[in-house]
Parts: C-alpha cells; structure tokens; sequence
C-alpha cells in the first residue's frame, strides 16, 4: 500500500462527478469476440473504480461480471487493467485516476468472462516453487528463534496478496507461457530468503531452469503494477544473484 | 443444468483461517473437498490487522487464565467458561504452531515472538494493559491466511475454488438426522454438485454485509448460517454483533486496535482524550463495545467533529514516525488512500464499524453443531471461526481473540471430524437431493419482478445500521423489523438481468440477499426480546446487564413455514463470577 496508491483528496473536496466508463466485455455463451461497452453515470469523486463497477453492475447492466471482496486491496480478487495499467479497482480512486476509465481484463491469461480471467495457470505457477516453508529441525514445543534482522531479509515479499497484476503486467509472460512470472519468484523469494528454511537450493534449482528468472528481461512493469509495493523486479534480481553466487 | 456428483469422508465449507486449519487436520487422513466461492487467499481473514493472544510471556509476565479472566469479562459473562478457558490455554500451542508452519511473526530484539498491548487484555485480572498479542506488523491476518493457505499446498489439501454452497444434505429424519453433504453451484460454468459426504464442517465467516457501514468483505453474506438455519438448524446469540470503534470514517474499512496498542488516542471534535472519563485505568485500550459506545455518546452530546459532527479522530500524531511505519504501515495507507491524509501529521476520522459476529451456529468445545438448549449434537455437523458460536466470545469478543478462535477450534473441529467420519458408514442419498437448489435456481433465473438487488441490499443495510447497531431501543427494533418485513415482500419480486451460466454474479448475489434478510431479521428477533444490556447489544430502554433474567444464550429456530421462535440456554459458568465491568 505504498509506491503506486495515489493520494485522495480531503474529504471535504468531495464532489459528485459524472464519469464514462469503456469496458471490455466478453460472454463466452454469446460472443465471438470482445467488444466494448461504454457507461455513464454519477460518482463521488471519493469513489474508487470498483465502486464504480458496483454501480454499473447494480443500476445499468446486471450482466457485467467481475470479482471482488475485500474492497481496500488485501484480498487480490480484483487486479484488471485500468486506463492501460494493471491496478486493483479497489484502492484507485476517481479523484486520482480521472473521470474517464477504459478497463479491461488483465493480459497474459485466458478471459472467462469479462473481466474475469481464469487463475488457473497462475495458481499452478505459483504452487510450483514449493510455496511453503521446508524445515526438518524439531524445534519442539516452543518457537524457533529469528531475528530482527533475519525477519527484515524477506518482509518486503510476505506482502505478497497473489493478484497476478505483476505477472499479468510482464511482456514476456504475455509471449511466453512457460513463464513462471513474477508472482510466483516472489513466493519463492519469500521462503529462499528466510533464515528458518531449509530448501533453499532446490527452489533455486527451479528458478535456474528456462521457465524461470532468467526470462525477466528487467522491464520493471512488475513493480510499477504492484498494489502493495512490492520491489518485484529487486526481488528478482536477488534470486538470480542467489543462483550465480550464493548457492549454499 | 448439469449435475454432478462427487464422494468424500469430509466436506469444509469456506476457506479462510478457520476453513484452512481445519483441512490441515483433515488432509492426508480422511478424503476431503474445501469448497470456497473465492480462492481461499481471498478469504476475509486476511483484512485482520492487529495479532493474535496468547499468554507466552515473552515480553512480560502472563498467564492463561489472566486472559481466559480478561475473556470472560469482556464477554459481559455470556461465554461459557468451559470453551473459553480451552482456548486460552490452548492459544499458546496455536501461535507456536503456526511459527513452525513458517508465519513471518514480528520479533523481540533476541528472536523471541514479539507482543503488544490490545484492548481489554489485562494483567493479573485488569490492574494494566498487557503484552499478549502475538502480531506480524498490522498484517497479521494476511500472514496467517497466506502461512495456512501455504500449508494446505504442501499437504495437497483438494480445493473446489469459485464453488458456492446453497443447500446442506441429511441423512434420515427428525432427530435421526446426521450431516451427508451439501450442494454446490460452479460459478464458471453454472454447474450443480452435490457433495455426498459424512462429515460437513461449516467456515464460511461473518456477515457484517447486513450494515451499511462495515469493515466486512463483500463477500461476507452469511451463507453458512443462511443454509443451515433454513435447514432447522438454530442460531445462537445473533443480537450480539461488534462494532469496532475505529473504522474509516464514512467507508468503514479497519484501522486496527493495535494502533492504539502502540499508543494512538481517540479524541473528540474538542480534542478531549474523552476515553479518560470512560475507562480510568485502560483508557483507549477498553473493550471494543465500551469503546463504541463512547464515541457515540461523544457524537450524539454534540462532541463530535467535522461539519455534521459525526466522527471522532484516532490520534497517531504523537508516534515516533519510524514506529507508524514499522508497527502500522498497512493502515497508514489506507489513511492514504481513501482520506487523503497522513497519519503521522494528521487526526484520522473514525467511526465505529460492523466488524464481527459473537452469534452464530451453536457448537460444542469440539466444533460440533448442538441443535437445541440441551446441546444435543447432530452427527457429522461441524462449524468453526465466525460463523459459529461456541461461545467463547459471549457478548463482546476481545480484540485478537477471532484470530485464535479460528486457529484454536478450526484445529479441534478438523480433527473431531476425522474421527467421527472414521468410524461410520458413507451416506447413501437419492440423485433427488439436487432438486431444491435447482428449483431456487430456476425461479430466481426466470423471475421477472421489478425489484433489484442492490436496492433491496442497500435499503436493509442502512435500516440496520440507524436501528438495530451499537445502540438500540425496543421501538427502533421495530422499526427494522417492519423494514425487513417489508423487504422480505419486495425480495419475492427481485429479478436480474444476467440469466446466462458462466460467472453469473448477479445470480449469487440475489440468493445471498436471502441469507442477508433471515440473518437481519434473526438479529433484530434477540435484540428485541433481550430487554438488558450487555456487551455489543445496548439498549437504551433497558441500560443495565440483569443476570437474574438474561444471563442466558438466545436460540432461534425457524420452521417450515418461515416462522421463527426464540429459546434460551443457560451459559456455562466456571471460575469467575460475574462483575460489574469496569475498566
């Protein structure tokens, strides 16, 4: 919640503004194609682009599908392309984003309907960089000790909410679907830099592999896309140091 | 419409804390489905904040039974006493736990799990705040669900992420009965599955999506209960609902306690630290329905700040910068974000939000489901986290005791099943046992009334918020009730505009409207009946506890026809007499 969330206005800024919504809609049981859509309606400047989903959904056309839940961007459900850049819809406000909003679906994953892309392929990636910690000491009945320090070496990818607009945002994952993409060396990272596990070489031997690290080609739009601030692209950097130089 | 069928031993419904630590127990040794209508990371256990209690005296000395008394207490002595002192003590097992599963926790500057001071958490029975809650920065609901959700992938627990449950399934009749699965509906293809199962353990969550202003997920509905209580299941204690004193002012999102625990002040429009005059000795860190109260006070004594007067701040000014960044940096965003303003240089507009359910499905020490005021347990029936009521949050839960809650009874609902399905035979039910779902389906697909969903949701959230919230009185009760009835009326008119079978939200958001209207109206039900006041439930009519006549658990029943009864259950005593609370 730092880097990319932009700033509200003070509450007593708030006025009502008249916003235009383009939408990319796609119903499998109807279309051949994509096509778009356009909305208008009346929002507080305090509202935030999934608020003004809701309202489209729950006054002008009930058939718009997306996904939502938690509404103030912990949860992940809703990273969709907004005015060309991946955000989550829950915590960019119209008072920051603009009255005129062009959403789409995220790129690099097969749209199921609207803006509701199948997650499928990057659960699967992610799952497959053992996301898990690995450690076969006995600590017993009390906890095992990490410091300070230690704790600080991975916090920054424990923030990780698994919405896929860092992979989803990435040119080569969109070319390239054996990409592992950066979400899931995120979650790697997380655990190969965490003093308590022990898996280190083999989650780097994953990552040394052609579907891995060395496919980022350093664009940097992981970072720009992440909504929790996450230094994604450093993140993977740190890895592919690891597997150079720092095998243990 | 296809329809599929599937076999398993255990079926767990919803996968957030309670859900996930509950199929840790399950996978490996007994066949399981989760069933969740998110992905289980969605889930709403990763918006909590603050940390979870456990009495490890790692920072200072601490006991269980200091914070099984501080739970008692704020429970206003509705928790039984028996469940509660399981939890305490077995709290410290369940932080331990989850180290060893890899959760990230904040630490002490020699490694230790670190802790900090959190509302209504105490020292040797109230004299000082104590240092009990284990946290990993103001994410600790994130850690965990990520830390469980991470376990369930190394277990190979079998997830049917996007499947929604409508309809549970029985095996025999009256009080014959035992649990045999339950129907789903496949959101990405519109598709029936019914689950035939022995065991069905209920972690669907909350429902804080009957106000209007709410720290709750969308998706927080009710289902669970919804199902089952239409099912003649009953509900416990539904009039008891948390307000947490500081949510966003005027959108509701979370702002947790533990910024308080690290120092923050409320004050009102004057600037008055008015926590002072509340609760002398724990000041701003008093239990959550104290604190609510207060604030609404402050706001209807015309102390409140703004142009309409209508909130109060939550002061972090004073913090070291450093410490809001490290201790609270999740929070200090949203302040960001959705005000506009800075916290470390200025006050934050708060206002109290629906946080949390202490009612829910009637359970047991061991998460099985008691259908009546003699706890009789219906076989194979399971609940946990905060869809149930077992109850070890009486009238008011402490803050971090959720997030135990989850871990402590998610585990001993998980492993109770295991045992249970070990031992009995699988369910043998007619292909017929679908038809229900489908006919709900159908109707609400072909319906053609006038009536929309978000209008009917909306009008319900904002009657409940005026009349049945952190202050109520018999006659504004009625006044939801009359509102429910009359949206109950109109709902029979609803209609949606999507009628196709792939990711039709419209759809699920109609049937869990309906769920949204019973809960509404089971709450109002207790809250009227129950002339005192105690914890969450106020009344202004009635502004004292009366532990002759109310210190007893409410159950509602609904028949057949839709009519609802009320009964009543004594509460587990144990240890510690009921008080005058005082903080």
């Amino acid at each position: 919640m730092t880097a990319t969330v932009q700033q509200a206005e003070p509450a007593a800024l708030i006025k009502e503004v008249d916003v235009h919504l383009t939408i990319k809609r796609f119903n499998p049981e109807v279309d051949l194609r994509p096509h778009w859509r356009e909305y208008d309606l009346k929002l507080k400047s305090s509202d935030t682009v999934l608020n003004a989903l809701i309202a489209v959904k729950g006054t002008l056309d009930g058939t718009l599908s997306f996904r939502r839940s938690c509404a103030h961007g912990v949860c992940g459900s809703d990273a969709m392309m907004i005015n060309g850049e991946n955000r989550l819809g829950c915590v960019n406000l119209i008072s920051s984003i603009g009255t005129e909003l062009v959403i789409e679906p995220v790129r690099g994953l097969p749209v199921i309907k609207d803006l509701v892309v199948d997650m499928e392929p990057f659960f699967a990636q992610y799952r497959s960089v053992l996301p898990y910690l690995i450690a076969s000491d006995d600590p017993g009945y009390k906890e095992r000790y990490q410091s300070p320090e230690d704790r600080a070496r991975f916090d920054d990818t424990t923030k990780c909410i698994l919405c896929g607009a860092c992979s989803t945002s990435c040119p080569v994952y969109w070319a390239n679907g054996s990409y592992i993409g950066p979400a899931a060396i995120v979650n790697a990272h997380r655990f190969i830099f965490d003093s308590r596990d022990e898996a280190r070489n083999e989650r780097l031997d994953i990552l040394n592999q052609k579907s891995g690290v060395w496919r980022c080609r350093t664009s940097f739009n992981c970072t720009e896309a992440c909504p929790r601030g996450i230094k994604v692209t450093e993140a993977i950097e740190e890895v592919k140091r690891a597997i150079l130089y720092d095998r243990s | 419409m296809n329809i599929h069928y599937h076999s398993y031993d255990a079926v767990i419904v919803g996968a957030g804390g309670a859900g996930l630590r509950a199929a840790l127990e399950t996978a490996g040794k007994v066949r399981t489905a989760v069933i969740t209508k998110l992905y289980p990371t969605r889930s709403h256990t990763g918006a909590a904040q603050g940390g979870m209690c456990a009495a490890l005296s790692n920072v200072e000395e601490d006991y269980w039974e200091w914070h099984a008394f501080d739970t008692v207490k704020g429970s206003d002595y509705l928790g039984d006493q028996d469940a509660i002192d399981i939890m305490c003590k077995e709290a410290i097992d369940a932080v331990i736990d989850l180290e060893h599963f890899g959760l990230p926790f904040s630490r002490t500057p020699e490694g230790k799990i670190d802790q900090r001071r959190f509302g209504g958490h105490t020292r040797n029975h109230g004299e000082a705040p104590v240092r009990r809650a284990c946290y990993a920065a103001d994410r600790t609901g994130h850690m965990i669900l990520q830390t469980l959700y991470q376990q369930c992938v190394a277990a190979d627990v079998n997830f049917f992420n996007e499947f929604q449950v409508f309809d549970v399934l029985f095996d025999g009749e009256g009080a014959n009965r035992r649990a045999a699965g339950v129907v789903a509906y496949e959101l990405a293809t519109g598709d029936l599955h019914v689950f035939i199962s022995k065991g069905v353990l209920f972690a669907t969550g909350g429902y804080g999506r009957i106000f209007q202003i709410t720290s709750n997920a969308h998706t927080l509905t009710g289902d669970g209960p919804g199902v089952l209580f239409h099912r003649g299941i009953p509900l416990e204690d539904m009039e008891f609902y948390q307000f947490h004193p500081t949510g966003i002012y005027g959108i509701g999102i979370l702002l947790t306690e533990g910024a308080r625990g690290e120092g923050g002040i409320l004050r009102n429009g004057l600037g008055e630290r008015f926590m002072e005059r509340v609760a002398p000795t724990v000041k701003d860190l008093a239990p959550r329905d104290m604190v609510a109260r207060a604030i609404h006070a402050e706001i209807k004594e015309g102390r409140g700040a703004g142009p309409d007067k209508d909130y109060v701040y939550l002061d972090l000014t004073h913090l070291p910068p450093e410490q809001i960044d490290a201790k609270l940096p999740d929070i200090s965003g949203f302040v960001r974000t959705y005000l506009g303003l800075e916290p470390k240089t200025d006050p934050i507009p708060i206002q109290p939000t629906a946080h949390y359910a202490m009612g829910g499905i009637p359970t047991n020490v061991h998460g099985e489901v008691v259908i009546d005021a003699n706890n009789t347990v219906l076989p194979g029936l399971y609940a946990a986290g905060e869809c149930a009521c077992v109850s070890v949050h009486g009238a008011n839960r402490l803050g971090t005791n959720s997030l135990l809650d989850i871990n402590v009874f998610g585990r001993r609902g998980g492993r109770a099943m295991v045992e249970y399905v070990q031992g009995v035979d699988h369910p043998d039910l007619p292909r017929s046992v679908v038809d229900p779902t489908r006919e709900r389906i159908d109707a609400m697909m072909n319906s053609t009334g006038s009536e929309k969903v978000g209008a009917i949701r909306s009008e319900l959230q904002v009657a409940m918020m005026r009349d049945a919230s952190v202050v109520r009185t018999g006659e504004s009760l009625q006044e939801a009730l009359r509102v429910i009835h009359e949206l109950r009326e109109r709902y029979q008119k609803v209609t949606i505009d999507d009628k196709g079978s792939v990711f039709n939200y419209d759809l699920t958001e109609a049937l869990e409207l309906g769920s949204l209207l019973d809960i509404a109206e089971v709450l109002v039900l207790g809250a009227d009946a129950r002339q005192e006041s105690r914890g969450a439930h106020w009344r202004d009519d009635f502004p004292t506890r009366d532990d002759a006549n109310w210190m007893k658990h409410t159950l509602a029943y609904r028949d057949e026809s839709g009519t609802i009864t009320l009964d009543y259950k004594p509460v587990v005593q144990g240890r510690y007499e009921p008080m005058e609370r005082k903080y």
